[in-house]
């Protein structure tokens, strides 16, 4: 195999810098959209649970692929419209934003049902202490529920996020320059399909072993304090 | 939304569903066949019968499945012996590499889900079978393994969804499965937010018919049964 890739080696670090961007852009939306649902979820507004649960049944009996196809193609003619009502022809969303509006889409569902784990693990004596304290709803929730929830969600989120960096080759689909887009455009000059797709692969697990460790030292920082019980 | 269209192009979506229930069935079954001894090998005691399923599974989970789906269907044309070799007119055919790369790719997270409801059984049951003179293969066949497909089902299930959903990325390679026919429907109507609403609409009848129809399996099995002790 050469070293130099052909000259590809730029391209395809350009690539890596896009697939993090966008796998940490579709995380943070995931993140609220995640949280808003596990909220609606465990709320006592049965309008409320009927819409969380709406929202992760649905994205999730879709494929991914689906979400990112019908996000980028399905809103152009929407997109048209809204940019003729702002007087901004020719308004339309790019790649990248679709990418993360998709990938965001997919993730948050899955993270409704580990924020909503991790919410119902939190043991009701605590929201009472809060509520006894004399503690606003909002404050029960921000100071006492969310920082515990962190500890108890973060494996399922990790686990979440390793799926999303790995679906963000997806994206490639619908033209964004990630590192499979770049890989497919350094075969088409290079005509070693299985040397660059391999690249890739490797690119892909090289990421996958950086997200595992700081996983496992976050994992670490937040169970401190707390002994585990089978050792 | 136009459902004119959608009622017109229905047959033609429900003839891209039924070859993506060929690709999923195909891929689970032989995917479950090759994890059998994948994961009976990963929970091996010995560090030399561990190292290959895990270099296997880490090499299949750690990267993503349209990669893999590339490294077979483009990939394999790099080298002149796979084009003179015997299995060339299969592993031209983007439906055998499709199922190929599913079923390799399946394979690693089933010996995973395996390997940890083997090591799920309680030991007093291994234990027990030894004890009646059961050898360790007889053991292993008619005590371990049972048992383990019990406990492992539920995520067996889940694992049949994902892979339904993973299916998709066959139309990337020319396949015209549910996702395929829906974008060369579209290439030809216009209307993608109708065609993909279609097909998201078959996608979600699929997977509620496979959990369903798993919860009777579970039933039949009686997987309730064997656990809660």
């Amino acid at each position: 195999m050469n070293i130099d890739l052909y000259g590809f080696g730029p391209a395809l670090a350009a690539g890596t810098l896009m697939t993090v961007k966008l796998a940490l852009c579709a995380l943070a939306l995931g993140l609220v959209l995640g949280l808003l649902g596990a909220l609606a979820k465990t709320s006592p507004y049965k309008p409320l649970q009927w819409l969380g649960g709406f929202y992760s049944t649905l994205v999730r009996g879709v494929p991914e692929l689906l979400w990112v196809l019908l996000i980028y193609f399905g809103t152009v003619s929407l997109m048209n419209r809204l940019g003729e009502a702002l007087n901004m022809p020719g308004l339309e969303l790019n790649a990248f934003a679709a990418g993360v509006i998709a990938l965001g889409l997919c993730f948050g569902a899955y993270a409704t049902e580990v924020f909503r784990g991790a919410i119902l693990a939190i043991p009701k004596g605590h929201r009472e202490a809060g509520l006894a304290l004399g503690l606003s709803k909002g404050r029960i929730f921000s100071k006492l529920i969310l920082p515990q929830m962190w500890r108890i969600a973060l494996p399922g989120l990790g686990n979440l996020f390793m799926i999303l960096m790995k679906d963000t080759a997806l994206v490639s689909v619908i033209g964004l320059e990630e590192i499979m887009r770049h890989s497919q455009i350094a075969v088409t000059v290079s005509k070693q399909p299985f040397t660059f797709y391999m690249v890739a692969a490797f690119i892909y697990l090289g990421l996958t072993i950086i997200a595992m460790t700081g996983m496992h030292f976050m994992e670490k920082r937040a169970a401190r304090g707390f002994a585990r019980a089978n050792q | 939304m136009n459902w004119e269209v959608i009622i017109k192009w229905l047959p033609r979506l429900a003839q891209g569903a039924t070859l993506t229930l060929e690709l999923v069935a195909i891929a689970v079954i032989a995917g479950l066949i090759l994890a059998i001894p994948l994961g009976i090998a990963r929970s091996s005691r010995h560090w030399y019968v561990r190292a290959v399923p895990f270099s296997y599974i880490f090499f299949f989970r750690g990267t993503p499945l349209l990669v893999q789906l590339f490294l077979v269907y483009y990939g394999l044309a790099q080298f002149d012996a796979v084009r003179s070799s015997a299995l060339w007119p299969y592993l031209r055919d983007p439906f055998w590499c499709t199922v190929l790369t599913m079923t390799l790719h399946t394979a690693a997270y089933i010996a995973e889900i395996l390997r940890g409801a083997l090591q799920a059984i309680p030991r007093g049951e291994i234990e027990a079978a030894r004890a009646l003179g059961m050898s360790k293969a007889k053991a292993l066949f008619y005590i371990m393994l049972p048992r383990a497909a019990r406990i492992g089902l539920p995520a067996y299930s889940n694992e049949v969804i994902l892979m339904l959903k993973a299916s998709a990325l066959a139309s990337t390679v020319t396949l015209l499965e549910l996702t395929g026919m829906a974008r060369t429907i579209i290439a030809r109507t216009y209307l993608p937010v109708e065609i993909f609403f279609a097909a998201g609409l078959f996608y979600l009848l699929i997977s509620f018919l496979l959990v369903n129809g798993f919860k009777l399996l579970e039933r039949w099995l009686r997987v309730d049964a064997c656990q809660g002790r």
